[in-house]
């Protein structure tokens, strides 16, 4: 019953990467067709860009939402690939350990990381 | 998922990754997932290095150049064809688990009929929105490279 659970989370998680991802990927690797969100000749990765984005609070929550739903289905999804190469129980529970406290971790980090860049570019 | 109920995966990593003569769609679930390993592995290490726009331009200008070059511009272009068939497929594979393009239920009379062939028009489908999208990222990656 919990990994069914668990699984429609990662199902529900992956339909919002499908959507912020893609967003994300259309401005960083699509700019010269599409050119969002990018001022000028800039390239999505120059300062002055980055400023542009994490000025916009859309853009603060999308990383955030982004951040957390990819860390949820990619270390799920690795949780998965591991349990079946059939690990002993002992195994099994250190993985489910080292997995939630990482991803966590790096949540904190990265929802941090979007915070104070949203927080530095408006104060710029 | 997974406690196996007295059906071990015995084979270990090679009971994933090799499909045998199981057909198109059981080498996109390979394919599937390791670009899953790969998209997760980049997807880590790209919270740390884009983490330095908290710390203002220097950093940021540091960070970016401890990862641009050759090596890293290929390496970006892979990890966007990783995303252009995981997306795709998994869209696949959502639209296959609640139901859709997988045809219409039989009575289970032998000789026993998949619904593999009611399937492979979506595979194929996905095969080439991925193509298409990777065709636009290549577009964009080579554009870049010639200014």
């Amino acid at each position: 019953m919990r990994d069914q659970r668990l699984w429609t989370w990662h199902v529900l998680a992956g339909l919002v990467i499908l959507v912020f991802l893609g967003l994300h990927m259309t401005i960083m690797h699509l700019d010269i067709i599409f050119g969002f969100f990018n001022p000028g000749d800039a390239k999505p990765i120059d300062w002055v860009s980055v400023v542009g984005r994490a000025r916009m609070g859309f853009f603060t929550v999308s990383y955030v939402v982004l951040l957390g739903a990819a860390l949820f289905h990619g270390l799920y999804g690795l949780r998965n690939i591991l349990f079946e190469l059939g690990p002993a129980r002992g195994v099994k529970s250190a993985l489910n350990v080292v997995l939630t406290v990482g991803g966590v971790g790096l949540f904190v980090f990265g929802a941090w990381a979007a915070w104070t860049a949203g927080v530095l570019a408006r104060s710029l | 998922m997974l406690d196996n109920k007295g059906h071990p995966n015995r084979l270990g990593v090679w009971g994933w990754l090799g499909g045998g003569t199981w057909g198109l769609e059981r080498y996109l679930y390979t394919l599937h997932r390791l670009t899953g390993l790969g998209l997760l592995l980049y997807f880590l290490l790209h919270i740390v290095v884009t983490s330095a726009r908290a710390f203002g331009p220097e950093a940021w200008a540091a960070s970016m150049g401890r990862v641009s070059g050759g090596v890293f511009v290929l390496g970006e272009f892979l990890v966007f064809a990783a995303f252009a068939f995981h997306a795709s497929n998994g869209v696949r594979l959502i639209l296959v688990e609640l139901g859709f393009a997988i045809g219409n239920p039989i009575e289970p009379i032998y000789p026993y009929r998949t619904s593999v062939h009611e399937q492979r028009p979506l595979a194929l489908g996905i095969l080439v929105l991925a193509g298409l999208v990777l065709a636009a990222g290549g577009y964009n990656f080579l554009a870049h490279l010639s200014h």
